[in-house]
């Protein structure tokens, strides 16, 4: 009788859970909330308001502004659920609860105590990617990688899980997926040799429901040998084992630190894998998989339904965790479930995300150069593999050998900020970064907790060009072909979004917010916000009037890296310094700043 | 925690280090156990700021930069600190090459490249010049905190502990401009001396 009490209750448990889920896919579909960071989840980033059009956009106020007492680097953005609006800092990852009917009085504050000790094991400053939203509370992924569910009335803690071991360099910046009853988490740390992984844990107590690692026995990465598929053929046996030599695997990298997607019809998750540690590919022959992989995995079992990875062999860390956008698209007079993905490597994919299979593979930056592009013959042994160009392999030329001038830097074409995508002008709007990289490894030693490169690496602005760092383009995925590009100083680290009122809206690290016309490209609004901006930009109304706001607060690998400027050492001495330092444009500070039309 | 309570201790890697072992190995070793002890009663006296450091005067004397002689390729001051060295066509001593390539596999993705800082970290090419050399092992050994500005510890990390050396003096010319950003063109020959004791401390 017992037994049969629990069954029914778990029965009635799930019946519940899976109701709670339809009222956030219900608040996602209302343009008025800006219920998931991602827009929806689909990753598009657009929002179907209209009330700020390309015609009055120029008209855009500064309607409030928030300082968040932070000083690193702040990505992601707010959520916007009912009249109320969640934001998050970077490390120590406060959360505000904020009254937007009482002008955003703070109804409740959240500050977790965490160690210190894991700020400096972070790569590349303690950026967090924003809460996530669920079933009456809110998700907050710390940097120590502890998973919190907060009511989110009140801010009592209602759950907490640790997903990693920071002591063994598994930090956490990215947001978590709430889908059907669970949400779904990643980790990052690919610089300390940590073994990736993506968790599912159940929303109403925080248990695990599965783990997927990115490599490994079939066990721990959730392939079957024969169902598995990798363009379009069964993975086989051992596929996470048997292309590492010896145990390397379980320091294999390959951790999952990027956005996610979901498609409810096909039940299936989409996210992508980084980096092989360490940087040095000598060190670890083989294709490294899973890393640098497109995933699509059942969304309540795990199970991977298909793969495929864009850069077997990782020579360049080109991290393969950008976020798969999902559209629907007619490609030959059919429509078909798409899939699009910017690469750090430089490269646009389109697939065919039921199947997986490749249909689009093209460059998104001209300047790309380390490879000569993607085998398409699905007769060729090389179908789906890119074509690396002898000159700009780290793993040809050899350790302790310095490869110059390969374009991307290591970097990437594009990080983790998102593109937007317009159902109504079928374009990607991608912000991109424009560097390149000399690049020399050499051998290193493993230590847990440590961090594990073994690579130096110079970057500079991409040469015989604009001599900015950045790009912001709009891209048609159908063919693979650049509608427009807008140069821009410094690296586009913003997330974009597009709107129906035909705009499309980014930040710039000197903190510009900048409108643009969605088709033309044509530049209509920009203000200077306190900061440079690495956020990404979101719109909700509230009492029926339309507000965009964006997080400024420089900092993430952008700090890093542009702080004091670029020099391309090839370049010959009198070209030092002639870079534009990003110290010269901005300084740190946390901010909202919420835009709106005047009244 | 400041830079002179090294609460972790050293680390093995660290005092079985080669690099002790060039000069008299008696006296280096009392020697940074003197400037540890002292070190203990202060605080510290380059707090972790970002994109403004204490900034390098290259024509004030800095007793900690001058060569007095060289062992195998490696050179010292009269102090027995170790520094680099600029040839008259340009070449750098093997250490600071060498530590051009460590900073940047194991330090620029905090300290930005070429130790110009970042949003932040410090910049530290000024901080290898402005600190004593007792005090920066230590602070890369031990690690330091200062609110949210956490220095980790690196004292079991072999592959900063047996390049310490080359990793301090590329930053010291770095911070005097002795060279420029990025890659030093020229270099001298890795001596057997120096190989040898990289062997030895990386174990291979």
């Amino acid at each position: 009788m017992k037994k049969l009490f629990a069954l029914t209750s778990g029965i009635a448990l799930c019946a519940g859970m899976a109701a709670a889920n339809e009222s956030l896919k219900g608040l996602i579909d209302d343009p008025n909330q800006w219920a998931i960071q991602t827009g929806d989840y689909k990753n598009q980033r657009y929002s179907k308001l209209d009330q700020i059009t390309n015609e009055n956009v120029g008209d855009l106020q500064v309607a409030w502004t928030m300082s968040t007492g932070v000083l690193r680097g702040h990505e992601g953005s707010p959520l916007v659920i009912g009249n109320m609006m969640y934001l998050h800092t970077p490390f120590p990852n406060i959360v505000y609860a904020l009254d937007l009917d009482q002008d955003g009085k703070i109804a409740w504050k959240y500050e977790p105590k965490q160690d210190p000790d894991v700020i400096p094991v972070m790569c590349c400053d303690t950026v967090n990617r924003g809460v996530a939203y669920a079933d009456g509370k809110i998700f907050l992924h710390q940097a120590d990688t502890t998973v919190v569910a907060l009511d989110a009335k009140t801010g009592e803690v209602a759950w907490s899980v640790a997903n990693g071991d920071p002591s063994k360099g598994e930090t956490n910046t990215a947001t978590v997926m709430p889908v059907n009853d669970k949400i779904i988490v990643g980790i990052s740390g690919g610089e300390f040799g940590v073994r990736g992984s993506v968790t599912a844990y159940n929303i109403a107590d925080g248990s695990m429901a599965w783990r997927a690692y990115s490599m490994g026995p079939d066990s721990d990465i959730l392939m079957d040998p024969e169902a598995t598929t990798h363009l379009g053929k069964p993975v086989g046996a051992d596929s996470g084992t048997n292309t590492w030599e010896g145990d390397q695997w379980m320091i294999g990298g390959g951790t999952t630190w990027g956005w996610y997607s979901f498609d409810p019809e096909l039940n299936l998750i989409y996210y992508g894998t980084g980096n092989p540690s360490t940087w040095n590919p000598a060190q670890r022959p083989g294709d490294n998989r899973w890393s640098m992989t497109i995933m699509a995995r059942d969304a309540d079992t795990g199970m991977a339904k298909w793969v495929y990875q864009m850069t077997p062999h990782d020579e360049w860390d080109y991290d393969g965790i950008n976020e798969m956008i999902l559209s629907e698209q007619t490609i030959d007079g059919t429509e078909r479930k798409l899939l699009t993905h910017f690469d750090r490597n430089g490269l646009g994919y389109t697939l065919d995300r039921e199947s997986g299979e490749l249909l689009v593979a093209e460059k998104f930056d001209p300047a790309v150069n380390w490879t000569t592009g993607v085998v398409m013959d699905k007769e060729s042994p090389e179908y789906g593999r890119p074509q690396v160009v002898a000159q700009y392999s780290t793993e040809q030329n050899g350790e302790d050998v310095n490869s110059t001038g390969i374009c991307p830097a290591a970097l990437g074409s594009k990080d983790q900020q998102p593109a937007a995508y317009s159902p109504e002008t079928e374009l990607f709007y991608v912000p991109t970064n424009h560097v390149c990289m000399d690049y020399e490894p050499f051998r290193v030693s493993y230590t847990a907790g440590q961090p594990y490169v073994g690579a130096t690496l110079a970057m500079y602005p991409a040469p015989d060009s604009h001599g900015g760092m950045g790009n912001f383009i709009a891209w048609d995925g159908k063919t693979g072909e650049i509608k427009w590009s807008l140069p821009e100083q410094f690296s586009v680290w913003s997330g974009a979004l597009a709107t129906a009122g035909n705009v499309v809206f980014y930040g710039t690290l000197e903190g510009y917010l900048k409108a643009v016309d969605a088709t033309t490209g044509e530049e209509l609004y920009k203000f200077k916000t306190p900061s440079g901006i690495i956020g990404n930009v979101m719109t909700y109304t509230h009492a029926d009037k339309q507000y965009v706001g964006i997080l400024s607060g420089v900092g993430g690998w952008a700090g890093i890296g542009l702080a004091a400027g670029l020099t391309n050492p090839n370049d010959g001495l009198g070209a030092v310094g002639g870079y534009a330092a990003l110290s010269d444009y901005t300084a740190l500070g946390g901010q909202l700043t919420v835009f709106a039309l005047p009244n | 925690m400041g830079a002179g309570t090294p609460d972790r201790g050293a680390g093995p890697f660290y005092l079985m280090s080669p690099n002790r072992k060039v000069r008299p190995m008696k006296r280096a070793a009392s020697t940074f156990f003197a400037a540890a002890i002292v070190a203990l009663g202060l605080p510290a006296t380059v707090s972790a700021q970002s994109w403004s450091d204490q900034p390098v005067d290259v024509a004030a004397d800095h007793p900690q930069v001058a060569v007095a002689y060289d062992d195998g390729g490696r050179y010292y001051t009269e102090d027995d600190v170790p520094t680099f060295n600029v040839g008259e066509d340009g070449s750098v001593d093997w250490l600071t090459f060498s530590g051009f390539r460590r900073y940047h596999s194991e330090c620029h993705v905090c300290h930005g490249p070429d130790g110009e800082g970042s949003t932040y970290a410090p910049k530290i090419k000024n901080s290898a010049v402005n600190m004593d050399y007792y005090d920066f092992v230590d602070t890369v050994v031990n690690g330091r905190a200062n609110g949210n500005s956490v220095m980790p510890h690196f004292g079991d990390n072999q592959n900063v502990m047996c390049y310490l050396d080359d990793i301090y003096v590329y930053l010291k010319a770095r911070g005097m401009e002795a060279i420029s950003r990025g890659r030093p063109a020229k270099k001298e020959a890795k001596s057997d001396l120096i190989q040898e004791n990289e062997n030895a401390c990386m174990g291979s």
